[in-house]
């Protein structure tokens, strides 16, 4: 299997990842979901125990796909960056797409799919805007290396970082309203919600974000 | 299994087909839910022999490595039925069988045969050994055509579909295929319109030219290279000739000639011709999806990257069409450059895939 693209935070209780727990609570319990990018089939397999949903899921790779049969989920072995034109509007309830918009060669597209497939779109993405990526990049000249984000810049599967700002301006250009806003810090906490946009783009580790067609 | 006259099996072709009869293999004990049971559909010219040695060629079972103690079909687990496929030549009613009309064998009087008749005999087979709903239909090739076929003809008795290295309908390049091959068994005079059989003669020149075409599009170019280059058979030299210098010649020869030995020429001509018809979507309305609409199997496609005669545009097709339905559906491509045979060849990945898809949907069937 490909590596993660990211390096994510788990709960120590249940083992799951932080960031996944925050998606299956966006998620209304015995919906239809769609996973782009799903991997090893975990997101999905939590939702399906936990939220009872009738989950999808798209993966790239073959041992992925593997992976998720093994678990019972039916997944297509595909690229979201060609193949999510082939589905119809309004196919499923939330469209997910958890650590991988910043993989795709396409982000805007992907992210008008999603939209355009989903009645709701769920994106998680690693916020570039953090503070240890700028100065790695601003005070130390280097492109960023973090523990979330360990690749170097020439064999990384993230072409397309962006930071939280920066997505909040692609979601105003594509037309989708934010029902839900929520930056983890380092800890894969949830930030408080009182706090300025600045303050998560400087400290957020992770942004996740719950968004409908305008 | 007999039916009898008043048991007729009703064909595409508008016929009424009796009486008739379907032979079939089984492994592994049905279990008292009767709930565990698992229907491998064979390719053209496979039959039901896919886990015991053959009693013809005294070969071994043809999916050995899919079928049998702890494969991904383990006998072990489930009861696994196979029959040979109406129109074939393996005990089935086909065209070499009596026509009790004339006492004579039907040859070209056999009514053409679809793939829907193929799975309407078999559902007939299912219904004799009380059995009303399949845990899951596997096939490859023509075999997951019937695959696909079952899902569609009889979506409530299909839990899961395993369908691989196939197509929703036969392209035009395979049509076209099989036409070449017709015509090389009908070119033979020993056919005799069909009536060989009458006449005490074989078209076996035709049948094996027919079979070492068809055998090509089986392979793909990599692994003809491998597998034979430019190698000579038996010479250091050409010998300005027709002999079968190369040794991919000599292979093709063999094939054709063993062939022969084991498979009927008009029921090649039949089971090739319902290939050509298969097609899914003309019979509903021109939409694939519209065959699936609503249907509560799950299924898991699987492709080959060097599959040029069921590429995985085919397979691909399939899934789209059982998105657009909203059905349960996987997708595996796997990476192999053995062609269109891969699917009976030894491909872990292949396994993996099938395993794990069919051990899930057992867990769900409650299967033990």
């Amino acid at each position: 299997m490909n590596l993660p693209t990211t390096l994510p935070l788990t709960d120590t209780e249940s083992g799951h990842r932080l960031d996944f727990l925050l998606v299956a609570d966006m998620v209304e319990p015995g919906s239809r979901v769609l996973d782009v990018g799903c991997g090893d089939g975990a997101l999905l397999s939590l939702l399906r125990d936990r939220r009872g949903v009738d989950g999808r899921g798209i993966e790239i790779s073959r041992e992925g796909v593997n992976a998720c049969l093994a678990k019972g989920l039916p997944v297509i072995q595909g690229d979201a960056d060609t193949d999510l034109a082939d589905y119809p509007d309004d196919a499923f309830d939330y469209v997910i797409l958890s650590q991988t918009i910043q993989a795709t060669r396409q982000p805007r597209v992907v992210l008008e799919h999603l939209l355009r497939i989903g009645r709701r779109a769920i994106v998680s993405f690693p916020n570039f805007g953090h503070w240890r990526v700028r100065v790695d990049l601003g005070l130390r000249g280097r492109m960023p290396m973090t523990e979330n984000l360990p690749y170097s810049w020439y064999d990384t599967p993230n072409i397309h970082f962006c930071t939280i700002r920066d997505f909040v301006e692609l979601c105003r250009e594509v037309g989708a309203q934010m029902e839900k806003a929520v930056a983890l810090n380092a800890g894969g906490q949830p930030m408080r919600v009182t706090l300025p946009w600045w303050v998560w783009n400087l400290f957020g580790d992770q942004g996740v974000f719950l968004l409908k067609r305008r | 299994m007999r039916f009898g006259p008043d048991e007729p099996l009703m064909m595409d072709a508008g016929i009424a087909l009796a009486p008739w009869q379907i032979a079939y293999q089984t492994y592994g004990t049905l279990n008292a839910e009767k709930s565990n049971a698992v229907l491998i559909c064979h390719a053209l010219t496979g039959d039901q022999h896919v886990a015991n040695d053959n009693p013809v060629t005294g070969k071994p079972g043809w999916w050995l490595t899919m079928v049998g103690p702890g494969r991904p079909v383990d006998t072990n687990r489930f009861f696994v039925i196979c029959a040979n496929v109406i129109g074939g030549c393996m005990g089935t009613t086909g065209p070499a069988s009596i026509n009790p009309a004339t006492g004579q064998p039907y040859a070209v009087d056999f009514p053409v045969v679809t793939i829907p008749d193929m799975v309407r005999a078999q559902a007939a087979l299912i219904d004799r050994l009380g059995i009303e709903k399949l845990f899951c239909v596997v096939g490859g090739s023509m075999g997951g055509m019937q695959v696909l076929q079952w899902a569609v003809s009889y979506p409530d008795r299909v839990f899961a579909a395993l369908p691989i290295a196939t197509a929703a309908r036969h392209s035009a390049q395979n049509i076209a295929f099989h036409e070449v091959g017709r015509q090389a068994v009908m070119a033979d005079p020993e056919w005799r319109a069909g009536r060989y059989l009458n006449e005490g003669t074989r078209p076996s020149k035709g049948l094996a030219v027919a079979r070492m075409g068809a055998h090509i599009t089986y392979l793909s170019e990599v692994a003809l290279h491998r597998k034979f280059g430019r190698n000579f058979q038996d010479r250091a030299a050409p010998t300005f000739s027709f002999d079968a210098d190369f040794q991919i010649e000599s292979y093709l020869r063999y094939q054709g000639i063993a062939f022969v030995e084991r498979f009927d020429a008009n029921s090649y001509l039949y089971v090739t011709r319902a290939m050509d018809y298969f097609d899914i979507a003309a019979e509903h309305g021109g939409s694939l999806a519209n065959a699936f609409k609503g249907t509560p199997t799950r299924f898991c496609v699987i492709s080959f990257t060097s599959d040029w005669l069921f590429p995985t545009s085919d397979s691909r097709a399939i899934v789209h069409a059982l998105n657009a339905a909203a059905a349960s559906v996987a997708f595996v491509e796997v990476e192999s450059d053995k062609g269109h045979d891969a699917f009976l060849l030894e491909e872990p990945e292949m396994f993996a895939a099938a395993r794990g898809f069919i051990d899930a949907a057992a867990r769900v069937r409650g299967i033990a």
